[in-house]
Formats: C-alpha cells, sequence, structure tokens
C-alpha cells in the first residue's frame, strides 16, 4: 500500500517534471546564465524579471518576485543554484495555501460537481480523467452531458464515461442544459450515485447571456439540493496569459468557483500566471493536468510545481 | 488590478501632457509603462523589447520633442508602430493554385481548429463561390470526426465521410483524389490538435503538409495565449512552414497580444479572425483595430459594425426619431435595453469606445451588474401601458406595485426613472448638436466632462 502510493507519486512527479522540465530548463538555463559570475545587482535582477515575465508570471508578480530577493539578497554573491532555490521557495510559499486536493462529502448522494471554463480548455477531457480517478476510489460516477452547444460534445463525453466506467445522462436533442442537469441530478440521486460531474459548455466570460446559462444550472440544481454543486471547478489553460485573471474573477463571482484545474501542462511550460492567481484570489488548485491520457491528471503540489518551473531537482 | 493600457498611458500622458515640452527621460518614463501594459497584454517578451526599440528610436527624435502636444505624439507613434508591426493591412488568402487548393489547419489543442475549419468552408463558399469540401484527419480526440460532421451539416458544407481505422496519413491521401475527381476547388484539411514540443506529432504533421501540398497552412492561435505564443509558432512555422495565422476568440476580453506576437516571430500574417461561435463569425483581420484593441484604445468601427449587426435598423430609426421629438417613453427604453442587451452588455460596449476606458473602471469600481439590464428590463414590464407612456404617472403607490410585481425595490424604481429623465436630458442635447455635429463628434456630446 506504501509502496504503492510511493509509486504512484513519483510516477507523478517524474510527468510533471517531463511536462515542465522544457520551460523549467529554458528558465534554469537563463538563471545560471545570469548567476555564474555575477552578484545580484540591478542589472541581473532585471534579467530575472524578465525570465520571470517570459514565464507568464505577469509584470507585477514578476516584479514583486525580483523585489523581495533584492531585498533580502541584494549585493551578496549568490550562486545560481542558490537563487533558483530562494525564488523557488519564494513561489511554493505563495502557493502552498492553495494546493489543495479535492475532497468529496461523502454525505452529499450525489456529491454534485460542476465543470466550468472557456472554449476549448480541456473541460470534457478533464472531466473523464476526473471519473476515471473517482472510479479508481471505488465511486460510482455519473457524467452530465450539459454541453448542449458545441457540435458532437455529448459522444465526446459519452466515449470517455466508456473509458472510465462511468454512466452518462445524455440526450441527443437536449436545448436546454439546466434542465439537463436538473434531471440528471434527479436520476443521480435516485440511483444514489456517489459523484455528478456536470460538463458544460464552454464560454467566454465577457459573453453575459452565457453566463447568465451557467447562473440557471446552478439555481435549478440548488432546487433538488441547496448544498448543489458541493464543488464549481473552473478548468483553466496553462497555455492561456494574463487572460486567466479575467476568468477566475468573472467565473468566481458568477459561478462561486471552488477550485481550479490547470490543463495542458505537458507543453513547453507556463502555469507561471497560476503563482499570481493564487496571490490574488487564494482559490485552490486541485489538480494539474499533464497528458491526453487518462491518467495524466495529478495533484497540484505547491512545491514541486515551484521546483519544477525552476527546473529544480528533487 | 490590470489597467487597460489605454488608462496607463493615460495617466503617464496626463503627466506629461501638463509639461508641455517633452524631455528624454519623459519618454523613457512613457516606455516603461507601454512595456508593462504590453506584456500585461501577452506581448511575449522578446517581442516587447524589439517593439519598445522601435518606439524608443522614432519617439526621442524630432517628432515627439517638437511637437506641442507630445503626449498624443507617443500615443500616436505607439499606436502606428504597432499597426506596422501587426501587418500594416489585411492580408488575404492566397489560393491561386491549381484546383484543389488544399488549406491545412494545424494548431495546438482546444486552440479552435475544427469549428475553424467549418467557418472557413463557409466563407470561402459564400465569399468566393468556392466548392469546399472539409475532412477531418483528427483520429486522436474522441468525437473529433463528427464534430466536423455536425459543423458541415449545419453549414451545408460536403465532408469527407469517415472510413474507420483509416490513418491521418490515409484521410489526406484520400481527400486529395476525392476532390480531384469530385471537381473540388478547395479542400480544407482540419489536424488533430498537437503540442508543438511533441515530435512525433510534429512529424505527423509535417507529412501530412507533403501529402496534401496545401496552398496555406494555417496557424489557428487562441488570443487569449500567453508567452508561449512565440514558441508555439515558431516551433510550427519550423516544422510545417506557415503561410497565415488565424486568431480565435477575439470575441473575448483577452486584449490578444499573442496576435503581436505570433505575428512578429512567423512573419506570417494574420489573415482572419475568428469573432463568436455561429459559424458565420469569422473576419477578416484589420491590424489597426487590433492594434488599437491591445492599447485599450477603443475600436469605434467593430462598435459600429456590432451595433449595425443587432440593432434592427427600422427600430433604430424608430427610436431615433422619438428621441429627437422628446417622446422618448418607457417601451422604447424597454426596447433600448434589450438591443443594448444583445450587443454584449454595458461593459463590452465601453471597450469599444475610444476614451471610456477611464470610465469603465470607475464603473468597474462600482460593481456594474450586468444583470440590471433584465431586472430594468422587469420594472417596465411590470407597468401598466399608460405608465410606460407617462412617467409622470408612477407615485408612491404605483411604484410600491411595480416593484412588488418586478421582484424590485422602490430604490430601483427611482434609479430607473432618473435615468430615463437623464436620458431625456442627454437626447435634448445631442439634438441641440443637430445631425453634422454628431456625426463630426460622434462622442463628445455623451461622455461627461
Amino acid at each position: 500500500m506504501n509502496a504503492d502510493a510511493g509509486e504512484a507519486k513519483s510516477g507523478w512527479l517524474d510527468r510533471l517534471g517531463a511536462g515542465l522540465s522544457r520551460t523549467s530548463s529554458k528558465l534554469a538555463q537563463g538563471i545560471t546564465d545570469i548567476f555564474t559570475r555575477s552578484r545580484l545587482d540591478d542589472e541581473t535582477l532585471e534579467k530575472l524579471d524578465d525570465l520571470l515575465i517570459a514565464a507568464d508570471l505577469g509584470p507585477a508578480t514578476a516584479s514583486a518576485l525580483t523585489a523581495r530577493l533584492a531585498r533580502e539578497r541584494f549585493d551578496r554573491d549568490m550562486g545560481a543554484d542558490e537563487v533558483r532555490a530562494a525564488l523557488a521557495g519564494d513561489i511554493a510559499e505563495i502557493l502552498a495555501p492553495v494546493a489543495v486536493p479535492l475532497i468529496l462529502d461523502p454525505l452529499a448522494k450525489p456529491h454534485v460537481i460542476l465543470v466550468v471554463g472557456v472554449n476549448g480548455s480541456g473541460k470534457t477531457t478533464t472531466i473523464g480523467k476526473l471519473a476515471h480517478q473517482f472510479r479508481g476510489q471505488g465511486k460510482s460516477v455519473m457524467l452530465a452531458a450539459a454541453d448542449t452547444f458545441r457540435a458532437a460534445a455529448v459522444n465526446q463525453l459519452r466515449l470517455w464515461g466508456e473509458r472510465a466506467g462511468a454512466e452518462v445522462y445524455a440526450r441527443d436533442d437536449a436545448r436546454d442544459a439546466a434542465a439537463l442537469a436538473f434531471d440528471a441530478f434527479k436520476r443521480a440521486r435516485a440511483e444514489g450515485t456517489d459523484v455528478l460531474l456536470v460538463d458544460t459548455a464552454g464560454r467566454l466570460q465577457n459573453k453575459a447571456d452565457l453566463m447568465a446559462e451557467l447562473e440557471k444550472i446552478i439555481r435549478v440544481l440548488k432546487k433538488l439540493d441547496a448544498a448543489a454543486p458541493q464543488s464549481c471547478l473552473l478548468v483553466l489553460d496553462a497555455t492561456t496569459g494574463q487572460n486567466a485573471h479575467a476568468q477566475v474573477e468573472v467565473f468566481r463571482d458568477i459561478t462561486g468557483v471552488t477550485g481550479l484545474i490547470v490543463t495542458k501542462l505537458d507543453g513547453s511550460a507556463r502555469g507561471g500566471v497560476l503563482v499570481a492567481l493564487a496571490k490574488r484570489f487564494n482559490i485552490p488548485v486541485h489538480a494539474i493536468g499533464v497528458g491526453e491520457g487518462i491518467d495524466d491528471l495529478s495533484p497540484f503540489e505547491a512545491e514541486d510545481f515551484a521546483r519544477a518551473l525552476l527546473g529544480l531537482t528533487r | 488590478m490590470f489597467d487597460s493600457l489605454s488608462d496607463r498611458l493615460g495617466e503617464v500622458f496626463t503627466r506629461l501632457g501638463r509639461r508641455g515640452a517633452l524631455r528624454e527621460s519623459d519618454v523613457t518614463a512613457a516606455l516603461r509603462e507601454v512595456r508593462v501594459a504590453l506584456l500585461e497584454a501577452d506581448v511575449a517578451l522578446p517581442v516587447v523589447e524589439d517593439f519598445i526599440e522601435a518606439v524608443g528610436q522614432r519617439a526621442v527624435g524630432e517628432e515627439v520633442l517638437r511637437s506641442v502636444t507630445p503626449a498624443q505624439m507617443v500615443v500616436k507613434i505607439v499606436k502606428d508602430q504597432l499597426t506596422e508591426a501587426l501587418g500594416a493591412e489585411a492580408s488575404a488568402l492566397d489560393l491561386a493554385v491549381t484546383p484543389p487548393a488544399a488549406i491545412l489547419m494545424v494548431g495546438l489543442q482546444g486552440s479552435g481548429k475544427t469549428t475553424t475549419t467549418a467557418k472557413l468552408g463557409l466563407w470561402l463558399t459564400n465569399r468566393e463561390k468556392k466548392k469546399v469540401l472539409l475532412v477531418s484527419t483528427d483520429t486522436q480526440r474522441p468525437a473529433a470526426q463528427e464534430q466536423l460532421q455536425v459543423l458541415a451539416d449545419q453549414a451545408g458544407l460536403r465532408f469527407m465521410s469517415v472510413i474507420a481505422g483509416e490513418t491521418p496519413r490515409q484521410i489526406a491521401r484520400r481527400c486529395m483524389v476525392t476532390a480531384r475527381l469530385e471537381g473540388f476547388d478547395v479542400v480544407i484539411v482540419d489536424t488533430a490538435g498537437r503540442l508543438h514540443v511533441d515530435e512525433a506529432l510534429m512529424d505527423e504533421a509535417a507529412q501530412l503538409r507533403d501529402i496534401v501540398n496545401p496552398a496555406e497552412t494555417l496557424l489557428v492561435a487562441d488570443a487569449m495565449i500567453g508567452q508561449d505564443a512565440v514558441n508555439v509558432a515558431k516551433r510550427f512555422d519550423e516544422r510545417v512552414k506557415l503561410t497565415g495565422i488565424i486568431l480565435t476568440r477575439v470575441d473575448g476580453d483577452a486584449r490578444g497580444g499573442a496576435a503581436l506576437s505570433a505575428r512578429a516571430v512567423t512573419g506570417c500574417p494574420i489573415k482572419l479572425i475568428g469573432v463568436g461561435e455561429g459559424l458565420d463569425a469569422l473576419e477578416e483581420f484589420h491590424p489597426d483595430r487590433i492594434a488599437s484593441r491591445i492599447l485599450g484604445m477603443g475600436d469605434v468601427v467593430t462598435l459600429v459594425e456590432k451595433a449595425a449587426e443587432s440593432i434592427e435598423v427600422e427600430e433604430a430609426e424608430r427610436l431615433a426619431a422619438r428621441m429627437r421629438k422628446g417622446a422618448f417613453d418607457f417601451n422604447d427604453m424597454r426596447a433600448q435595453l434589450r438591443q443594448l442587451g444583445k450587443m454584449g452588455g454595458i461593459e463590452s460596449m465601453l471597450g469599444m469606445l475610444p476614451g471610456a476606458g477611464r470610465m469603465k473602471a470607475q464603473l468597474a469600481g462600482q460593481k456594474v451588474d450586468e444583470r440590471i439590464l433584465v431586472t430594468q428590463g422587469a420594472i417596465i414590464d411590470s407597468m401598466t401601458v399608460a405608465e410606460r407612456r407617462n412617467a409622470k404617472l408612477l407615485n408612491a403607490s404605483r411604484k410600491r406595485r411595480i416593484a412588488q410585481g418586478s421582484g424590485t425595490s422602490v430604490q430601483e424604481i427611482n434609479r430607473l426613472i432618473k435615468q430615463y429623465k437623464d436620458t431625456n436630458r442627454m437626447m435634448k442635447k445631442i439634438s441641440k448638436l443637430g445631425k453634422k455635429g454628431l456625426m463630426r463628434h460622434p462622442m463628445a456630446g455623451l461622455l461627461p466632462h
């Protein structure tokens, strides 16, 4: 059991490391270049600032981090590793409070999870992975195909349901997402299902009418159970730049986002915006997506993430 | 937290503007703000550095220092430089090859390739009267082929039927044969989303390119993408040789710095932009408009176009006539609210008005509730026919009744009445300006001074 857990942990760490290594090696190389010879002076700090910006931390967060480094270590001779460790420590400190796993309410039958996000962020794939995880924990899972907009979205979800061994509640002619979510909830409840994952259509957060549709879904779910949805997960594409701020803010205000899942971290990096998001919104990050496979969903670990981001070995 | 560039520059330039003559240090200060603003707009760092250098050279030249209004001069230089960097003018698709001309669509997962493929098919069919075949080689994502098929059906386009078990390469070969035999002008080949660092899949993309020998190879890129845009664009260009870029989700509120990044590293023009979920929501790329948007300088042209699309012309004319006559009543206000809702709500409208950036920020401070359009609509719906025509009838007991009927409060009704009166006053102002004056300064009479 323990050995299993250890193996699973190193498994996802490897994947995270592999996924992040490309950016991190770039970032790490940059830092090494800067610090191999010099002491921590203005020019060095400026370059450091640039490196953080290039990792999508955003100009404000980047300068906050370098300012802190400057305050504490200015004019000191610092090796590249020392700088990296110090930065990783600072970043991990920011991320630690939001590295919180998704916990199901055992009393809720079902625990309703509403999954929201902009188009193409990876909601349906994430739902497939989550369903697989819950199934692995011996939970019964139902998926509600409330993406009534995108062509073939229902079938995409059906295929994930098959892979994960989860029942899919869908109607091919469904037009009203809220009505479908409501019916799925009723069914899941009648069947005593443990988890209901509600897939919604992707929507840009500045579309007032589409955001109102999400409000409506929540409203009707609450008619059956005032505590539902127990979780509302915002799926965020790691390649997203500073618009992630607007996404989190608006989805939080309208749907009461309880947690984030960050996808596509197997690309050439990013995810740097998470640092700024953690600082500003303090919303838990439950998991990260590191590939297209059903197992490619990992818990979010602050220190590992920060160290991997800066190219440090464990 | 994130000021728009117009706010940011507004502040700097207000500061600079007050001083009259501009020193070199002022320009440097302004450029620092431009740099941060561009970074916040997701323009990639190396691109920002080059851009700032180019602007700096122009700005510290005599152009600015001798100018009477140095601040505006800097804004103009930034805007001009940005427009130039984005491609100066719209660039059309080049399909002048022996048909069938293939278009290869590539990009990351979730960038919008499949939807864009269908949009492009519809665009070429309608605008250029081409006979278009849509093909999906995405055997990766569950139901991806079916998605394109459904979209093709919706758009009334031909979709090349799927044969189970075929590899992307086999599909690509078959589609070119089909297109030749059946006399298609254009074949649009959708591909699986792939990470630019995935060597195997990038190889596959290059092979697909060699098979279909595309007239256009288009990178579909999300307008929300961050600093990674340069790496993505560069890598795709190296591996499959891009001829153009389609920027999607430009209808979102991302500033779209990716446009500049992708354009700068590939040298490829941005050919089209996706502006909505409907299959007709594809537009030509206008560099000046995106430049304005990245800078947050307002996009009047888009606003006017958007208005033209969503406002029924007759309705608008009727409203305008009533406003001029001073006969604007609650029925008209109701119609107006409905149209405002259609245009994407208050904030998105303000974002497109030049100089409204600050106003927008103020409103944001007060938490503009977009739902107000709905509540106010409900209030008006709860009025009697007579009340809607004559605001003076609204006494305390009527207000209470309306509040109950619309699920609001008397305060909210008073607010609506005040707004109605303000609108009427503004209308009088506008009619005084006259039609000519209004055309020359479209917003001058409306904005508070």
